[in-house]
């Protein structure tokens, strides 16, 4: 694995200050503060349009912020882009697997790519934590839109991330898709591993989430602990931030 | 050390990903071989007319074949956003280029090993004297144009009209490569050696150099969102 260490931080696994994106006149983000405690589970909720993929993938380095600054996983968010991707994973509704590969290839390929060490071991660990073990030696295009999902979930935790990060991750899941991609998740935190997910699925927010925040206009408009709310009320804050782009 | 290792990696994934789809090499095999049968029986003739076009044929062939390569190049990667996967990696961006493109030039060179002999019989050369000379014209000038096709090819391959913003960026652009490689190629099968070749392929070194200097270093902005 990597080198470099991290700056030690006790409390803190995202720290992100005045973080903005803007692509010619359109500003996606505006000045979003953001902290993330170590083995939290959190929920960014909003409307489309209202910034949370392009949230996301500014955590990740996958897109350069505008303004701002911050540290993830203890490295610098722009100084130290190799460090921070070795330490994070990023799942989304498109599953980064190539279709004409096996199970076994994909995650072999990126095994490699994040130098993981035992890399056969840590490929029959996480296949069996995705319960695919039987459909490892099979090309993707053969599997289920579930199936791909569970895969790209195995994918991203292979070099053992300190932090997920989770685009809907439920799109285009049926039922029972999406309570087995749940118990994944839910093992994934149980070992107290940090989640950022922005979804659509109130139900499934509340079940997972330990604190949320809404999404709107690219600023956060809302932060809550889920412990002191339900459905009813996440569901009413919901459509708020909805009718604040209207206007 | 690591940078090898990574790039091979890469190449390894798009040599088993075209052994499994055999979209690249038989889009490429298939046009090159009609160009060549084509032109071999549209200029029949007097055999020297023939054969002083016949470089320009063969490169007509070998470059349009690599357009229709490269432009698939980043298609594998388009979906399911791959690329987003690659760059998600803790890897340096001009590694991905590099890997890229030495698989688009193994898939080039495959197909200009094949196509050549078959060129050799239609337009009959010696192919057993001529080999040997244009081993270096053939990479030199194979590499240049994957190293900077593949570079166009990432910026293309996000735009609506791929298929044809690809070769309007790349010809004007690859002009060096398919001058010094038409020009070499020609004198070579017409019974020049080396050495008097020597300052076209000075140039193909020249070009090569800068292109995969250039691409390896600028390929993070160009696949910057």
């Amino acid at each position: 694995m990597g080198d470099k260490k991290p700056i030690a931080n006790d409390e803190w696994m995202v720290e992100v200050k005045g973080i903005g994106k803007s692509f010619g006149n359109i500003h996606d983000l505006r000045g979003i503060d953001l902290k993330v405690r170590k083995g939290e589970f959190l929920i960014i909720i909003g409307p489309n349009g209202a910034g949370k993929t392009t949230l996301i993938k500014i955590l990740s380095t996958l897109v350069k912020p505008t303004s701002g600054e911050g540290r993830i996983v203890g490295f610098d968010l722009r100084e130290e882009e190799e460090d921070l991707r070795r330490n994070i994973g990023m799942l989304s509704h498109y599953t980064f697997l190539y279709e004409n590969l096996t199970a076994y290839e994909n995650l072999k390929f990126y095994g490699r790519l994040y130098e993981v060490k035992n890399i056969e071991e840590k490929i029959r660990r996480v296949i069996e934590e995705v319960g695919l073990e039987t459909r490892l030696h099979d090309t993707v295009r053969t599997f289920s839109r579930g199936m791909k999902q569970r895969l790209s979930a195995a994918r991203s935790i292979i070099h053992d991330p300190s932090l997920l990060l989770l685009d809907e991750p439920y799109t285009g899941l049926d039922q029972w898709s999406q309570k087995r991609f749940k118990n994944i998740l839910k093992r994934f935190h149980s070992k107290g591993k940090t989640i950022i997910m922005t979804t659509h699925n109130l139900p499934s927010s509340l079940e997972l989430g330990d604190r949320v925040i809404i999404l709107s206009s690219g600023k956060i408009s809302h932060e809550q602990e889920m412990t002191r709310m339900d459905l009813e009320e996440l569901e009413k804050l919901y459509p708020q931030s909805r009718q604040r782009v209207k206007i | 050390m690591m940078l090898l290792k990574r790039v091979w990696l890469i190449v390894w994934k798009d040599l088993v990903l075209e052994l499994r789809t055999k979209e690249i090499l038989s889009s490429m095999f298939v046009f090159t071989l009609l160009v060549v049968v084509i032109f071999s029986f549209a200029f029949q003739g007097e055999k020297t007319d023939v054969q002083r076009l016949s470089s320009g044929i063969l490169w007509v062939a070998f470059t349009f074949a690599g357009v229709l390569g490269l432009s698939r190049s980043f298609i594998f990667e388009k979906d399911e956003h791959c690329l987003e996967g690659l760059l998600l990696s803790p890897v340096d961006r001009g590694s991905i280029y590099l890997g890229k493109m030495l698989a688009n030039f193994i898939f080039m060179v495959i197909v200009e090993a094949i196509i050549f002999p078959i060129f050799a019989v239609f337009f009959d050369f010696d192919i057993l004297y001529l080999i040997p000379k244009l081993i270096p014209v053939f990479l030199l000038s194979t590499l240049g144009f994957a190293s900077v096709g593949t570079i166009l090819s990432a910026i293309s391959v996000n735009t609506k009209t791929r298929e044809v913003m690809l070769p309007i960026l790349l010809f004007p652009v690859a002009v060096p490569v398919v001058i010094s490689a038409v020009r070499s190629t020609a004198n070579i099968l017409h019974g020049g050696s080396l050495a008097e070749i020597a300052s076209w392929l000075k140039l193909l070194i020249v070009f090569d150099t800068i292109f995969l200097v250039v691409s390896f270093l600028s390929f993070d902005f160009v696949v910057e969102e």
